[in-house]
């Protein structure tokens, strides 16, 4: 592998990874649907460089998911969701932006230090690409604890699974990595279709500790 | 493709499913539920004659031929007791009929991912099918609507996908190992290969790998401190299906913890899966054993009593050796069958009620002779009292431990001690007292539950030999 195809491969890695950082800080929800597609598109171009330096075609079907599944359809869906529910104005905050922050770059220092290590022999791009995924992946997670949010919860579900996507293309000649993609893309739309269909505004965004514990079940 | 054994578990739901799907009386689709799940069971039975070769995409051998074994058989009894189940449903307009069709037509679908994570040779393919079971269940548990059933369905889709991402991650680290030594594609996802030539992985990153499959799936089992959607999912759901995940869906996820087990087993360089397992299994036997006391919804009380039992399974596999093994896997047998045989008593229970608040239920056993010995003979089984079956396994599992660790037996003592007062203390006053609540008669099919039972009274009396060679020889096979 060429000098040049690395280090394009590791550009966009490093700009999903940046992007992820992005998406920790968005309070407004229109704001955070445009970053992750932002984040989308770059999973896709990721995707779809690596398809042409692996020479595996049947990658640019896993590309353009991400490019229209994910970048497009997705953000617009949510986008009507959240002006539908009539939270797109709303703000939320559970986490400060500092904290936030400081917990993702121990969390991208983490994943730096446990992936490097234990991958040593592996060949560099496939390693670096596996370090940035788990910071991708972590990111994700930490987005879905930090917000209470239905909506956003998910936002930070998608970007762990496009972190995924990414290391699952970064393995060279992995199988089945485009049926995988289906498969998470169906999971995803579920999960959209839910959130119109469960109406979860009212039961995320309440602060009534009585109706939460109803709702857990415990108390009827 | 030729017809046999192992495509008939896969090829007998799907088209099942797809059946079920578009028709619309009930009393027929109830049955050709039934007649579904009886041709899958002889198609599973079939595998213990005769057998294909494995391919690089599905594989039948003793160990998930146990397995499918069980999950046939419970889903089989399950389908028998949906029938009178969901017809009371019905009647009190909790469903309506075309949630009953999507109802049938899930639980074929669920059958069919079951399956297919079982004979899976695939770690890829694994992967997509216990994805799919998990969005099953989801959808069947928040078919009721009600507010507390989204909350439920939505907890557990938010928590079951972090776990399946996580466990992808896992799988993909796997193949990472993989490739170097047995090359790019197919083969390297391939489990039959990847266990014969695990000795040759890089054990740093098979490491890593497992503690991403544990967490993942780990989450799917149940195992505490991942189990937070457990309790939900079971509690709100229809009680079939409360049955099939405690009793089929959790041991499918541990399924596949097993079989990365076995793949680490084979690397000697890498980390011992064991003291991991055993950690989360005890934490879990213990937790949930204390969580027990202070349940107020019946279904809530056998959720929290899955997890305990889901931990003394884990934390047998964790120790290893023929002896934990042996029991590890009769104790998911066994549980698996009287769990179902409860969550079939408490279904009816709760229709006859009209609540699953175990305050408002009292005197059962006056109101309902036949439901209410029922349910105390499952809960006498699942403490773990003998002649019955767990008892034996459980005895199993705490004489082979204390004789290799003896600390680590008495926490688990303690755990099921504590668990059997909180079971008790909880089914005292539903089982006897003043009947509370309305006494009609029920039209429950009482043939599956006491089919449990009977099961679970045989194994704790007389196990055959026979049975015993099987599950010494499954044993064998797990390391």
């Amino acid at each position: 592998m060429s000098r040049i195809d690395f280090d394009i491969a590791h550009l966009l890695a490093g700009t999903l990874l940046l992007i992820s950082f992005l998406e920790l800080y968005q309070d407004r929800l229109y704001a955070l649907l445009n970053v992750y597609a932002a984040h989308a598109l770059v999973l896709a171009a990721s995707v779809a460089w690596q398809a042409f330096i692996q020479d595996a075609p049947h990658l640019y079907i896993t590309a353009a998911i991400a490019l229209v599944f994910k970048a497009i359809i997705i953000p617009v869906a949510l986008h009507r969701i959240i002006v539908q529910l009539g939270i797109h104005r709303e703000i939320e905050k559970v986490v400060g932006v500092g904290p936030a922050m400081l917990a993702g770059m121990g969390l991208v220092a983490l994943s730096m230090v446990v992936m490097l290590r234990v991958t040593q022999d592996a060949d560099p791009p496939a390693r670096e690409d596996l370090a940035f995924a788990l910071a991708v992946v972590l990111l994700g997670l930490l987005m879905m604890v930090t917000r209470r949010n239905a909506v956003s919860q998910v936002v930070g579900f998608m970007s762990l699974e496009n972190g995924l996507v990414l290391a699952a293309t970064g393995a060279k000649g992995m199988p089945l990595v485009v049926e995988i993609s289906v498969a998470f893309s169906i999971l995803i739309a579920f999960i959209v279709i839910g959130i119109f269909l469960f109406r979860i505004r009212e039961r995320f965004d309440t602060v009534d500790v009585q109706a939460m514990d109803r709702f857990r079940g415990e108390r009827r | 493709m030729t017809f046999n054994g192992l495509t008939g578990v896969l090829l007998v739901p799907a088209f099942a499913a797809a059946l079920l799907a578009v028709l619309p009386d009930y009393r027929m689709t109830a049955r050709l539920n039934v007649l579904a799940t009886t041709l899958t069971l002889i198609c599973a039975l079939s595998l213990f004659f005769g057998r294909p070769q494995p391919s690089s995409y599905l594989l039948v051998d003793d160990l998930n031929g146990t397995f499918i074994a069980l999950t046939t058989f419970v889903g089989f009894t399950t389908s028998v007791f949906s029938a009178s189940y969901i017809g009371h449903e019905l009647e009190i307009g909790r469903l309506t009929p075309t949630s009953v069709r999507f109802y049938h037509a899930m639980y074929q679908v669920l059958m069919f991912a079951m399956n297919l994570a079982l004979v899976a040779n695939n770690i890829g393919l694994m992967w997509v099918a216990i994805e799919l079971a998990t969005l099953t269940t989801v959808l069947m548990v928040g078919i009721y609507r009600t507010p507390e059933a989204l909350e439920a369905a939505w907890k557990y889709f938010i928590l079951g996908s972090v776990g399946i991402a996580l466990a992808l991650f896992g799988t993909i680290l796997v193949y990472m190992a993989a490739r170097p030594i047995v090359g790019e594609g197919l083969d390297a996802m391939v489990w039959t290969v990847l266990v014969t030539r695990a000795g040759g992985f890089d054990p740093a990153l098979l490491d890593v790998a497992f503690v991403f499959l544990l967490l993942g799936y780990g989450t799917k089992v149940g195992l505490a401190p991942l189990h937070a959607w457990l309790p939900d999912a079971h509690a709100e759901g229809p009680t079939p299906i409360s049955a099939v995940l405690s009793g089929l869906l959790l041991n499918v996820a541990l399924y596949a913890l097993l079989r990365f087990k076995m793949l680490l087993a084979a690397n000697a360089g890498a980390l011992a899966p064991g003291p991991l397992m055993v950690t989360l299994g005890l934490l879990s036997l213990v937790f949930a054993a204390f969580m027990l006391y202070r349940r107020r919804d019946i279904k809530r009380l056998f959720a929290y009593s899955s997890i305990e039992h889901m931990g003394v399974i884990t934390f047998a596999f964790g120790m290893g050796g023929p002896i934990a093994n042996f029991a590890g896997l009769l104790h998911m047998t066994m549980h698996s069958l009287t769990k179902s045989a409860i969550f079939f008593a408490v279904g009816h229970v709760a229709q006859v009620k009209g609540t699953q608040r175990l305050a408002d239920m009292a005197g059962l056993t006056q109101t309902h002779p036949l439901l209410g010995w029922g349910l105390i003979l499952g809960v006498v089984a699942i403490a773990g009292l003998p002649p019955l079956g767990i008892f034996m396994s459980e005895f199993l599992v705490v004489t082979s431990t204390f004789a290799r660790a003896p600390l680590l037996a008495l926490v688990l003592v303690f755990g099921l001690l504590v668990a059997l007062g909180g079971l008790f203390l909880r089914m005292n006053s539903v089982a006897f007292g003043e009947p509370l609540g309305p006494v009609t008669k029920s039209q429950a099919s009482y043939a599956p539950m006491f089919a449990h039972l009977a099961l679970v009274f045989a194994a704790g009396v007389y196990m055959p030999p026979a049975l015993v060679a099987w599950f010494q020889n499954v044993a064998g096979l797990l390391g």
